[in-house]
C-alpha cells in the first residue's frame, strides 16, 4: 500500500511538471505580453516594455525561464514559496490566497447539493424503472445535460433574482400560479410514489391541496416579507422527519429507534427557545459546532437509554433525527434575519442579488445577517452549478443502483427473506456507494472548472475569473498560478479517489 | 413501507421463462446489425431526436449561401449576415426597435416575417446570424467528433492491443492531457487560434477532447484480446494489424459511436462556453455563444436575441445526446427493452398453446 501511494505520488509529481511545462510554453508562445505595449507610440511605452521585461524574466525564452518559475514553486520545500508576480506587480500567492476560499464556498456547496438531491432522484428512479417517474427523471437529466450553463445563469439573473425582487415590492401570486404549481407539486408527488390508478389520485388529490393551501396561507400572510418556521410547525415537521428517518433506517415496526428519534425531535421542540437566546447572543461557527457535538452526544445517550443491543441503528436514527431538526431551528434563525436584511441600506428590499460574493455596503456585525448576506449570493450561482451537475448524479446513481440490483447477493439477500427496506438500504445502497465515492471527486475537480463561467456570469472574484484575467493580459505568471492549483486537484483527486475506492472495496487490490 | 415495494410477477411471466425468455425470442435468428438497428429504432425518443437533428441541420445548413471553393449555392433565406436592412420597429413592445416577427398564432401576419428572430442592434437579420451561428457550432461539433474519435481510437487501441511499454507511456500520455485543466489550455489556445477560424478552433478542441475515449478504447481492446477467436484468427495467420481492426475494432464499435456522441454532445457546449468567455470564435465570424454573450445584457428589453441561440444549442445538444442513449441501448447486449404488458400476454398464450 505505502510502496503504491509512493509510486502513484512519484508519478503525479512527474505528470505535474510535465503539464505545467507544456501549459507553460504553450501559453507563452501563444501570447505576448508585449504586443499592446509594441503597438502604442506613447513615449513611456518603451520604458514600460523595459520594466516589465525586466519584471517577468521576458528575455529568457520560454522553455528556460520555465525553470526560473519552477526554482520559485520549488521554494515550497525550505519554505519559501515564490509564483512570481502579476503584471501589476502583485504577488501571484496573495492572488490566489484570495480567490481560492471563494471558489470553494461556490462548489463545495453545489457539490454536495447535487450529490444528495441528484442520489435521491437516481436511486428513486431506479426503484421505479420504466416508470413515468423514471422516464421524467431521465428526460430531465438529458436536458439539463445539454443546457449550456452561461444561459442557465443568465436566465436564474433575471427571473431568480431581478423578477422576483420585483415581486417581492408587490407580493401577490396569482391564482393560476397557484393553480400551477399545484398541479406540478401533485403529479410528482403522485408518480414518486407511484402505485395504481386509485393511488395515484389519492397522492395526486392530497399533494394538490396542500401545496395549494399552503401557498394560499403564504400569500395571505405576506409570508415571504417576514419569514420563518415558528415553533408549531418546527414541531410538526420535526415529528414527521423522526417518523421518515425511523422508516428509512430500521423500519416503523422497529419501536425503539421510533422512540429514541422522537425524543430527539421532542427535545429539539424543547430546545426551541434556549436555542433562540443562545443565537441572539452568541451566534457563531463555534456555537453552532457545539451544537452539532451535543445533538451528536444526546442521541447516543437516548439511544442507550432505550436499547441495550443493536444500538448503532438506533444511534444513527436518532442522531440524524436530531441533527435534522437542529437544522430546520437554524434555518428558522436565518429566516427571522430577513426582515432586517431587506430593509438595510444595501440591501434597499431587493434581498436577491446578481451580482459580486459579498455586499460590500453592508457593514454590519451581526452574525446573521453576515451569514445571510453569504447564503443570499451563494443562491444563484450555486442553483446553477447545481443544475449542471445534478444530470450526471441522477444518471450515476440510477445506473449504479441498476447494476447492483442484478447481482446474485441481492437475490439472496431477497431470498433468506429480508424485507425490500434492508435489500435497498443495507445492501444495495452501501454497494451502489462504491462506484460513485470516486466519482465525487471527479465531479468536485470538473466543477472547479465549470465554475469559471458561473464566476463570470455573477461577477465572484474566484479562480475562474482570475484565470480569464490571466489569459486575456497576457499574464503568464497568473496563469501558472492558476493551472497549477487546478492540476494539483485533478492530480489529488484521481489519487485520493483511487485510494478511497480500494479502501471501501476489498475487492479491490492497488498494485501495479 | 410502499417506497421500496416491487412489483409482483405474475405466474404466467415465470411459466414463460421471465423477462430474459421473453426478450431473447425477439432476437432469434438476427444478425448483430439487424437486432442493434431493430433496438435502435424502437427507442422512440432517440428515433424522434435522430428526426429532428437531421431536419435542422438541413434546415440550417440550406438557409444561407454555401460557398465551397469556386461553387456557389444560394440558401433560400432573403437575408445574408452582411445585409444591414432598416431596423423595424412598428409593433414592438415597449419602443424597443427590431423585434420578431414569428408568429404562430392563426390568423393575419402567420409565418415567418421580415425577421422572424428579429434584428440586432444594427438592423442585421436576427435569424440568418442565428442560422450561420448554428452552422459554425454544427462544423465545430462534426470536427471535435472525427478529430478526437479518430485520435481516441487510434491511441487506445495501440494500447490495449500492445500492451507493455506501448500501453504505459501512451497512457501516461493522457493522463497528462487529463492534468491540464481543459478549460484553462483550451482558453489559451481559443485566445491565439480562435482569430485565425473556427475550423483551427476545432482541430485544437479535437487534439485535447480524445483522452476519455482512448482509455474506453484501450479497456475494450485489454478484454477482447484475450477472446478465442482472437486465438483463432492469429492461427489463421493474421497480422496483427489485421487482427487489431478487422477483428477487434468491430467489436468494440458499439461503445466507441455511443463515446463519440457524448464527445460531440458536450464538444457543441465546450465551444459556445468559450465563444462565450471569448476565447473562442471571435467577431465577425459568428458563433451560438458569441451571440448569446453579445446580447446578454439586453435580455431585460430585448430578449428574442438571447433565446434563439439558447435554443438552438439546446436542441442540438439534446438530439445528439438522445441518439447517443438510443445507441448505447441498441449496442448494450446486457440491456433488454421494457417487457410491456402485451408481451406478457402473448408469452403466456404461447406457453399455453406450447403445453
Amino acid at each position: 500500500m505505502l510502496s503504491y501511494i509512493s509510486r502513484r505520488l512519484g508519478i503525479s509529481i512527474m505528470i505535474l511538471f510535465g503539464s505545467s511545462f507544456l501549459v507553460y510554453n504553450l501559453a507563452a508562445y501563444a501570447s505576448d505580453p508585449l504586443a499592446e505595449l509594441r503597438l502604442s507610440n506613447d513615449d513611456s511605452a518603451q520604458q514600460q516594455i523595459a520594466a516589465l521585461t525586466r519584471q517577468l524574466n521576458l528575455d529568457v525564452p520560454p522553455p528556460l525561464r520555465y525553470f526560473l518559475w519552477l526554482r520559485g514553486l520549488l521554494g515550497v520545500f525550505v519554505g519559501n514559496l515564490d509564483l512570481g508576480t502579476t503584471r501589476d506587480g502583485l504577488s501571484v500567492q496573495s492572488e490566489l490566497a484570495f480567490a481560492i476560499p471563494v471558489t470553494i464556498r461556490l462548489v463545495l456547496v453545489a457539490t454536495i447539493t447535487a450529490l444528495l438531491l441528484g442520489l435521491a432522484l437516481g436511486i428513486i428512479s431506479a426503484l421505479r424503472q420504466y416508470s413515468r417517474f423514471d422516464y421524467g427523471m431521465t428526460f430531465l437529466a438529458f436536458l439539463l445535460y445539454s443546457l449550456p450553463i452561461f444561459w442557465v445563469a443568465v436566465l436564474l439573473k433575471e427571473f431568480m433574482a431581478i423578477q422576483f425582487n420585483n415581486f417581492l415590492s408587490e407580493p401577490n401570486i396569482p391564482f393560476s400560479w397557484m393553480i400551477f404549481f399545484s398541479i406540478f407539486t401533485g403529479v410528482f408527488w403522485s408518480s414518486l410514489l407511484g402505485g395504481e390508478r386509485r393511488r395515484f389520485w389519492t397522492v395526486f388529490a392530497g399533494a394538490f391541496a396542500t401545496n395549494f393551501v399552503i401557498l394560499w396561507a403564504i400569500d395571505l400572510t405576506d409570508w415571504y416579507l417576514d419569514p420563518g418556521l415558528g415553533i408549531f410547525l418546527i414541531a410538526f415537521l420535526s415529528v414527521g422527519i423522526a417518523f421518515g428517518i425511523t422508516a428509512l433506517s430500521s423500519g416503523l415496526a422497529d419501536v425503539k429507534a421510533k422512540k429514541a428519534a422522537l425524543v430527539m425531535a421532542g427535545l429539539a421542540i424543547a430546545w426551541y427557545y434556549p436555542a433562540q437566546w443562545i443565537f441572539d447572543n452568541y451566534g457563531s461557527y463555534l456555537t453552532i459546532f457545539v451544537m452539532v457535538a451535543l445533538v451528536i452526544g444526546t442521541g447516543v445517550l437516548v439511544a442507550g437509554a432505550f436499547s441495550k443491543i443493536d444500538r448503532g441503528p438506533i444511534a444513527r436514527t436518532a442522531i440524524l433525527t436530531g441533527v435534522l431538526c437542529g437544522f430546520l431551528i437554524l434555518i428558522d434563525r436565518v429566516m427571522q434575519s430577513w426582515k432586517e436584511y431587506s430593509a438595510t441600506d444595501a440591501v434597499n428590499y431587493r434581498p436577491v442579488p446578481t451580482f459580486g460574493q459579498r455586499k460590500d455596503q453592508l457593514v454590519t456585525e451581526d452574525f446573521w445577517l453576515n451569514n445571510l448576506d453569504i447564503i443570499m449570493h451563494l443562491i444563484l450561482p450555486t442553483l446553477a452549478l447545481i443544475l449542471i451537475s445534478l444530470a450526471g448524479w441522477i444518471r450515476y446513481s440510477r445506473g449504479a443502483l441498476l447494476e447492483v440490483l442484478n447481482q446474485d447477493y441481492i437475490r439472496t439477500a431477497r431470498a433468506k427473506g429480508l424485507n425490500e427496506r434492508v435489500v435497498i438500504t443495507r445492501h444495495a445502497f452501501r454497494n451502489m456507494m462504491l462506484p460513485l465515492s470516486s466519482l465525487f471527486v471527479g465531479e468536485f475537480v470538473g466543477l472547479v472548472g465549470g465554475a469559471v463561467i458561473t464566476e463570470r456570469v455573477f461577477g465572484w472574484q474566484g479562480m475562474g475569473t482570475l484565470g480569464i484575467k490571466a489569459i486575456n493580459t497576457y499574464d503568464l505568471n497568473l496563469l501558472m498560478g492558476v493551472n497549477l492549483l487546478l492540476s494539483f486537484l485533478v492530480v489529488t483527486g484521481n489519487l485520493l479517489a483511487d485510494l478511497l475506492y480500494s479502501a471501501l472495496d476489498p475487492r479491490i487490490r492497488l498494485r501495479k | 413501507m410502499t417506497l421500496f415495494k416491487r412489483k409482483e410477477k405474475a405466474t404466467g411471466e415465470i411459466l414463460a421463462g421471465g423477462e430474459s425468455a421473453i426478450a431473447n425470442k425477439e432476437v432469434e435468428g438476427l444478425s448483430q446489425g439487424q437486432i442493434v438497428r431493430r433496438r435502435f429504432f424502437r427507442h422512440r425518443a432517440a428515433v424522434g431526436a435522430l428526426v429532428v437533428l437531421t431536419s435542422l441541420i438541413l434546415f440550417v445548413m440550406t438557409a444561407l449561401e454555401t460557398k465551397i471553393g469556386p461553387i456557389r449555392i444560394p440558401g433560400w433565406w432573403k437575408w445574408t449576415t452582411e445585409d444591414i436592412p432598416a431596423l423595424r420597429f412598428e409593433d414592438c413592445p415597449g419602443g424597443t426597435t427590431g423585434c420578431p416577427t414569428l408568429s404562430l398564432k392563426p390568423g393575419a401576419g402567420f409565418g415567418f416575417g421580415t425577421h422572424p428572430f428579429g434584428q440586432d442592434d444594427i438592423g442585421r437579420d436576427y435569424f440568418a446570424l442565428v442560422m450561420n451561428g448554428a452552422r459554425r457550432s454544427l462544423m465545430i461539433m462534426f470536427v471535435i467528433g472525427a478529430v478526437a474519435g479518430f485520435i481516441g481510437v487510434v491511441v487506445g487501441s495501440l494500447a490495449g492491443f500492445y500492451g507493455k511499454m506501448v500501453d504505459a507511456s501512451l497512457m501516461r500520455l493522457v493522463d497528462f492531457i487529463q492534468t491540464v485543466p481543459a478549460i484553462i489550455i483550451a482558453a489559451v489556445i481559443g485566445k491565439a487560434v480562435g482569430k485565425v477560424g473556427p475550423l483551427y478552433l476545432a482541430l485544437f478542441l479535437g487534439i485535447l477532447g480524445w483522452t476519455g475515449l482512448a482509455r474506453l478504447v484501450r479497456a475494450q481492446f485489454l478484454s477482447l484480446r484475450e477472446m478465442e477467436f482472437v486465438d483463432a484468427a492469429r492461427v489463421a495467420g493474421a497480422s496483427n494489424i489485421r487482427i487489431a481492426f478487422k477483428h477487434i475494432l468491430p467489436n468494440a464499435v458499439g461503445q466507441i459511436i455511443v463515446a463519440v456522441t457524448l464527445i460531440m454532445a458536450g464538444a457543441i457546449l465546450t465551444e459556445t462556453a468559450l465563444s462565450y468567455l471569448g476565447f473562442g470564435v471571435v467577431a465577425p465570424d459568428v458563433s451560438l455563444g458569441l451571440l448569446i454573450s453579445q446580447y446578454e445584457s439586453s435580455f431585460t428589453t430585448r430578449p428574442w436575441l438571447f433565446w434563439w441561440p439558447g435554443l438552438f444549442i439546446i436542441s442540438i445538444a439534446l438530439c445528439v445526446n438522445f441518439i447517443g442513449d438510443g445507441l448505447r441501448d441498441a449496442f448494450d447486449p446486457r440491456q433488454r427493452r421494457r417487457i410491456t404488458k402485451k408481451d406478457r400476454l402473448q408469452a403466456k398464450l404461447h406457453t399455453k398453446a406450447g403445453a
